[in-house]
């Protein structure tokens, strides 16, 4: 993904953030990048954004099933079943 | 063996109440994923429903090589793609621009207007509700794949290859879209804390 061996600046650094976290850079490109960090405070605090984004991402709380919903699917299995049973061949 | 799988077993042996309990730990994702291929509501949930009546009619076996829930969403994946109008084949990768504005750097590619400073307050500036709420709309505006991956591997918290299993993505393009759909998030909360 970065050519060369040439040190990466902030505009590049953005682009790599997911590769980083998600462990896909080479182990090169891993140092540069870390490098970068080392004297960058704005791509350190992108990054910690960046993590703090998924953090919060990872929160968010799935909806219940609605009591009729769950009626619903309950008449539904019921009548799944029914079905079943009429369609199975005769013993 | 996992809760999941337990109610699994159940399910098979007929029970009722183990296929709702099924259902209700997985609906809201399923659903969720659903709407990435399908660009109505009612479809989606004809797809989620589609989806356990495999499940209980056993057309579908499931045979543990992965979690239930990816077994699920893969099945899920596949009915959405013949109800959808959307194939999520022809995913445009490259289309989404670059995770920050290109204006906020220089010509060398260092930063002129560098990301304000929020992670250490986040929560006293803006509040737990009101960035659960940011992040449904910034979810809400992405494009269907950008969605649908950034939803199943950080709000779901499907591994990297589950995701790329759901969807047939390569390991490769799973990053992009994930990347440019978290950028995007991340670009949205800070959105919200200059409003401020």
């Amino acid at each position: 993904m970065l050519i060369g061996r040439r040190e990466v600046v902030c505009e590049e650094v953005v682009e790599l953030v997911t590769d980083y976290l998600e462990g896909a850079l080479s182990r090169s490109e891993r140092r540069r990048f870390e490098r970068h960090l080392a004297g960058c405070p704005h791509c350190t605090e992108y990054l910690a954004q960046m993590r703090e984004t998924i953090r919060l991402a990872g929160r968010l709380v799935p909806e219940d099933l609605s009591p009729q919903m769950r009626q619903e699917f309950s008449e539904l299995f019921r009548r799944w079943r029914e079905e079943e049973g009429d369609a199975a061949p005769e013993p | 063996m996992d809760a999941d799988a337990r109610f699994l077993e159940r399910l098979r042996a007929g029970d009722e109440a183990a296929f709702v309990t099924l259902v209700a730990r997985h609906h809201d994702a399923m659903l969720r994923l659903a709407r990435t291929f399908v660009s109505s509501q009612a479809v989606a949930e004809e797809v989620v429903q589609d989806t356990w009546l495999g499940v209980v009619r056993g057309i579908e076996r499931f045979e543990g090589r992965s979690s239930l829930r990816t077994w699920l969403f893969t099945i899920l994946v596949n009915r959405a793609r013949s109800a959808g109008t959307r194939e999520a084949r022809s995913v445009a990768i490259g289309d989404a621009g670059p995770a920050v504005d290109r204006a906020r750097f220089d010509e060398t590619g260092h930063w002129i207007s560098p990301p304000e400073r929020w992670v250490e307050d986040v929560e006293d500036r803006l509040g737990a509700a009101e960035l659960a709420a940011r992040i449904r709309a910034a979810l809400a505006g992405m494009p269907p794949r950008q969605r649908a991956v950034v939803t199943l591997h950080d709000v779901d918290g499907l591994r990297g290859d589950e995701v790329c299993e759901v969807l047939e993505l390569s390991p490769a393009n799973q990053r992009v879209l994930l990347h440019r759909g978290r950028s995007h998030l991340r670009q949205a909360l800070e959105d919200a804390f200059e409003e401020r």
